[in-house]
């Protein structure tokens, strides 16, 4: 089962692929995982608390707009539990159709994976704390994985935090408010005809720009953040829809990985 | 199409697809990350990517929401200097933007 530590060095990144499908998850990170306790996952729901007002809203303006296109109530539901992506939720309103094709349905599918492509990126930064939990429960845990949940668990580990409770209990209270507040927004419809003049189109905005704060390790680590901003405006000002946030993303990231060697 | 319509199931299997293609997104990263081992490069990476993607997420969306987004967001940033409260950021900048709104911009 356990397979001795091997050196990074002598691993090339071909053979390495096989042997990472079986079950040893980890080989660079020895420490155990730390437990996942119950006040881990309040400090979870308190952290995300700060968020529930504009999910809520959100998530009204959601089932308003799904009425608007016809959906059932059943179906409004569902999509905001089984999909779980305000944004893409809402992109998907503007796609939405009375009469489905195959070939509609599966351009709904790529134009909503385009849309949270983002979370493929959020899900590699906090990978090296995931792999040291069982496969079910990253499998279990990463359903309720979201920008709110990077957000905050992002902050959480950078501070030494280790227990993913708090990821737990911040993902699934967000996910259960988004859910049950779908709700009022399909059977009240236009209740909140315009989210735009409360802000609530910001309260993900400003929680992003937030985070660059604790983020924040001097002038030369930005220099990648810098690159990536420039590569995702000039993205957005060349093609429609969401890639300028993977396209920056990865720029900067790139500049990361090979900046150092020259400075 | 050897496949038969949708037909009534199609907003259904509509969201069913959205679900997989969602999930997806969600394991793709973490799974990737225990396939590649984490070298010096791909350390430096990871520790850049964080900023970048709040970066690349903001900026774009201040240049397409606009002139008082951007001063909302830079209220925001600034509450956090002084009191780094998320509740408090959100709370300032979100009245940034109402007021900004209301007076027309």
């Amino acid at each position: 089962m356990q397979a001795p530590r091997p050196c990074p060095l002598t691993q090339a990144g071909a053979f390495r692929f096989w042997m990472a499908m079986p079950p040893e998850p980890q080989t660079q990170t020895p420490a155990p995982a730390a437990p996942i306790t119950v006040g881990g996952m309040w400090l979870g729901l308190r952290k995300v608390s700060v968020l529930m007002p504009g999910v809520i809203v959100f998530a009204v303006a959601f089932g308003a707009a799904a009425a608007a296109k016809g959906m059932s109530l059943l179906e409004t539901v569902l999509m905001s539990a089984l999909v779980y992506g305000g944004v893409s939720q809402l992109v998907a309103m503007e796609l939405w159709r009375p009469e489905w094709t195959w070939g509609a349905i599966a351009g709904l599918a790529v134009v909503t994976a385009t849309v949270n492509a983002r979370m493929i990126l959020q899900g590699a930064v906090l990978q090296p704390w995931f792999a040291q939990y069982r496969k079910t429960l990253n499998a279990f845990h990463l359903f309720f994985y979201t920008d709110a949940n990077w957000l905050i668990g992002t902050r959480y580990h950078n501070e030494g935090g280790r227990d993913l409770g708090v990821l737990v209990g911040a993902g699934v209270a967000l996910w259960l408010v988004w859910v049950v507040a779908t709700i009022p927004g399909h059977v009240l419809g236009a209740l909140v005809s315009d989210p735009r003049r409360y802000g609530i189109d910001l309260v993900m905005p400003i929680f992003f720009a937030a985070m660059i704060v604790p983020l924040w390790r001097g002038r030369q680590a930005a220099v990648p953040w810098v690159v990536a901003g420039i590569a995702a405006l000039i993205t957005a000002k060349l093609f429609d829809g969401y890639a300028f946030i993977i396209v920056g993303s990865l720029a900067g990231a790139v500049t990361g990985a090979f900046r150092d060697d020259t400075a | 199409m050897t496949l038969p319509d949708p037909g009534t199931w199609g907003p259904m299997l509509a969201i069913a697809a959205m679900a997989v293609a969602t999930y997806l997104c969600r394991l793709s990263g973490v799974a990737l990350m225990s396939v590649i081992p984490l070298t010096p490069h791909v350390r430096r990476g990871l520790a850049a990517l964080p900023g970048s993607i709040v970066v690349a997420t903001v900026l774009p969306l201040i240049e397409r929401l606009g002139f008082a987004a951007a001063i909302a967001l830079l209220v925001a940033i600034g509450t956090m200097i002084l009191r780094r409260s998320e509740l408090l950021a959100l709370l300032t900048g979100m009245a940034a933007i109402s007021a900004l709104r209301a007076l027309g911009f």
